[in-house]
């Protein structure tokens, strides 16, 4: 039987773009002095604003602003009214949520399904959690009288553009300190409405700065002398460009970098709840996800079964309009991203890996990439070592736990890890074996601010949420 | 022929490096002269090369699993272990770190009892760090949701240049208590507590491999730790120079080492925890709660 569903959008209308944004520099909206550029829907390939790009100047100006508030403001200010600024924000996120979420689908392109049910209440809760620390920092562990660092730098990525602005941004300032951060160029909207939400929020000026550019605005930002610590998530190549420029400098340095997650399914798994767990691990946002279970490990007597209920799954997957209420995958977020999706998909062909998309239509306009396997994969190929970052499962097999554990660590990266079986003392024996920071144990992609996130190895350093997630921001 | 015999001549020690549990010769041959703080010939020390380092961080990685593997309360053990035996030696360590950083007898002996003691405070921290520093998590749903430290596994360590034994045990400590297994470049001037220590951790349980000590000149050795792909994470302490500082971390980024580089560190102070968190990684797990 085929089912039909009917179009279900939401409506655009709860948000007004404005036709061009500039940088948001102590308090207010000014004019970027380097070569503007547009966002663009992903989904539909329409510019949708005009965004300005800071110069070297900018960069300065907005460093100087943070210092300032820094110094004069935000540092002196007691933590209990630092609180309150905090929840104020997270209370107007919340009331202000379907508008980011509609939003952030309109510029990432990500189903709305997600951003209004994990992105945007992840963002309020994130800012919720962290507004309670910031009157109860000696309480955290990290010595009985924490200071706060100073000016943070953060540059963040295009995967959960608010997301990651909330994961940035909420410790900093409870911990004292002030920012400076850049989004990314493709997905610069929720971050400047959230600058309008600083100001409805009266948070003194200068606390937090936002500005827009490429990777040179980033480079100025992250290697500014006056800058106290650098904060940073997106790939490992650009994180290591970053370590190595704040190589002597005594900056602190957080990184939050890419990963090729194992999802690991032993013969006793809950079958069909493992095979939602491998669809959600690697489809959910795309695939656009640093933490996304992007090879699945199957144990081999149950890989055949296994496999024919995955692509029965995948085939009911439906691809198309982000802003549709029953999309479960949405857009690729710019044709450059497609284009490595598509040239790592041809080598994994290339190389002798059978290759299998979910037979659905895709439009005609914007950058889509149906779901994909790839089985019969071995792990001196690319597409089991180098991150996708996109809608492509690699599978392999295994014969016993220590092969399963061997093949998961077997990568620079260590981000996270998924584990499938319903016999507990093999979770825990398999949990402790990972080198991952984060092990989800039948289930996967599950986040909240009080969990901390973090890599092993080349993963990157330091945690972010939770208790763990304010030492990035203390001295102590 | 006179009846009487002549002064007993004494018996040196013959300073080498420490690797895998075992003391070898420089792999290069090589060896320095080291000098007391007032000048006098003390020995020769083996000059450590390239390949010293490398073995070194092999034996290293190759005692990551059962060390790590080891329970807390056994870790705990080996490490008090470690200040029982010292004690036992505390009059030797005296004169070593006398004729190394010169001063008094009785300022060599409080850096010796404060040595002694540092292996007793982080011998309690073994079984105390993940409760303090781990914990469970409440998240906004049915999971289960614990975050518990690692370690972050073989651990390069300049040691501090002055600060002969107690600066010394400092560093080792507080990296080797959680699990980690070390590779350490000794003081260059003052190296010979550091291989006498080794003397100390050969006997005090503690599995070969877990603690690697290399004598020599740090700009020649470190520079191959830090770039070192097996290795995790780097501690520059003892780094005096600058440029060389600068040069490790660049080199360290390659596999985005975690790097410690603390600002003049002063070794009699409450040591605090952050050696420790600084080496280790947060893991965390979740499992959905159901019936």
């Amino acid at each position: 039987m085929d089912f039909q569903y009917a179009p279900a959008p939401e409506s655009r209308s709860v948000v007004d773009i404005r036709s061009s944004y500039g940088l948001f520099i102590n308090g207010a909206f000014v004019d970027g002095r380097g070569e503007s550029f547009k966002s663009v829907n992903p989904a539909t390939e329409e510019a949708l604003a005009d965004i300005a790009a800071a110069s070297a100047e900018d960069v300065d100006a907005a460093v100087r602003a943070a210092r300032h508030a820094f110094d004069t403001v935000w540092g002196p200010m007691p933590g209990r009214e630092r609180a309150k600024y905090l929840f104020r924000i997270a209370r107007i996120i919340q009331e202000r949520a379907r508008e980011l979420a509609v939003l952030e689908s309109l510029d990432n392109g990500k189903p709305i399904r997600e951003s209004r049910d994990v992105d945007v209440p992840l963002v309020a809760a994130h800012f919720f959690y962290y507004a309670g620390w910031a009157d109860k920092l000696p309480y955290a562990g990290f010595g009985p009288d924490p200071k706060p660092l100073g000016v943070a730098a953060q540059v963040i990525p295009w995967n959960f553009p608010l997301l990651m602005l909330a994961w940035k941004i909420a410790p900093a300032l409870a911990a004292g300190n002030t920012v400076v951060l850049k989004p990314a160029e493709t997905t610069p909207l929720t971050a400047l409405l959230f600058a309008e939400i600083c100001q409805q929020a009266e948070l003194p000026p200068g606390v937090v700065n936002i500005i827009t550019g490429a990777g040179d605005t980033g480079r100025l930002l992250v290697e500014h002398a006056g800058v106290d610590k650098v904060a940073f998530t997106g790939s490992t190549e650009v994180g290591r460009a970053i370590a190595r420029a704040a190589a002597g400098t005594r900056k602190r340095l957080t990184l939050e970098l890419g990963g090729k997650a194992a999802n690991i399914v032993f013969d006793d798994a809950a079958l069909d709840q493992a095979v939602e767990g491998v669809v959600n691990g690697i489809f959910f946002n795309q695939g656009h996800v640093c933490c996304a279970g992007s090879r699945l490990l199957l144990q081999e007597s149950v890989a055949e079964e296994f496999l024919e209920s995955l692509k029965r799954r995948m085939a009911s997957l439906r691809v198309g309009d982000p802003l549709d209420k029953n999309t479960d995958v949405g857009a690729i977020n710019s044709s450059a991203q497609l284009a490595r999706i598509r040239q790592l998909s041809q080598i994994g062909e290339d190389e002798g890996a059978e290759r299998w998309s979910a037979p659905c239509e895709l439009p005609s306009r914007g950058y889509w990439f149906a779901p994909t396997i790839f089985t019969g994969v071995t792990q001196a190929h690319r597409i089991a070592r180098e991150e996708i970052f996109g809608p492509v499962l690699s599978v392999l097999t295994f014969r016993t736990p220590d092969e399963a554990v061997e093949k998961a660590n077997n990568t620079p990266y260590g981000l996270s890890a998924g584990i499938w079986t319903e016999k507990g003392s093999r979770i825990l024996h398999i949990a402790d074996k990972l080198r991952a920071g984060v092990v989800w144990a039948n289930t996967f992609n599950k986040f909240d601010p009080t969990s901390p996130f973090g890599g092993y190895k080349e993963s990157g350093y330091g945690r972010e949420g939770g208790r763990h997630g304010l030492e990035a921001y203390l001295e102590h | 022929m006179s009846t009487e015999s002549p002064a007993r001549l004494a018996v040196r020690k013959t300073y080498k490096l420490y690797i895998g549990g075992a003391f070898p010769r420089s792999e290069s041959g090589r060896s320095y002269q080291v000098h007391s703080a007032s000048g006098a010939f003390l020995a020769n020390a083996a000059l450590g090369s390239r390949k010293d380092a490398r073995d070194a961080v092999k034996a290293a990685r190759a005692a990551v699993g059962k060390w790590s593997g080891a329970t807390a309360y056994n870790r705990g053990q080996v490490l008090y272990r470690v200040a029982e035996v010292l004690e036992g030696r505390h009059e030797q360590f005296v004169s070593e770190v006398k004729a190394a950083e010169g001063g008094s007898r009785k300022e060599a002996a409080a850096q010796v009892d404060a040595a002694i003691d540092r292996w007793v405070w982080y011998a309690g921290w073994s079984d105390k760090i993940a409760q303090i520093h781990g914990g469970a998590n409440p998240v906004a749903g049915p999971y289960f949701n614990l975050s518990a430290p690692e370690p972050t596994g073989v651990v390069a360590v300049v040691a501090p240049a002055g600060s002969s034994l107690l600066g010394l045990v400092s560093v080792i400590a507080p990296a080797i208590v959680t699990g980690n297994t070390v590779v350490v470049v000794a003081s260059t001037d003052k190296p010979l507590p550091a291989i006498s220590l080794t003397e100390v951790l050969a006997t005090s349980d503690l599995p070969g491999g877990v603690v690697n000590v290399l004598t020599g000149k740090v700009a020649e050795i470190a520079p191959w730790l830090a770039s070192h792909l097996d290795v995790n994470a780097i501690d520059l302490t003892g780094v005096t120079d600058d440029t060389l500082a600068k040069d490790l971390e660049v080199a360290a980024a390659e596999n985005l080492k975690r790097v410690i580089r603390p600002a003049d560190p002063d070794w009699n102070a409450d040591p605090g925890v952050s050696r420790m968190l600084a080496l280790l990684e947060i893991k965390t797990v979740w499992h959905p709660k159901g019936v």
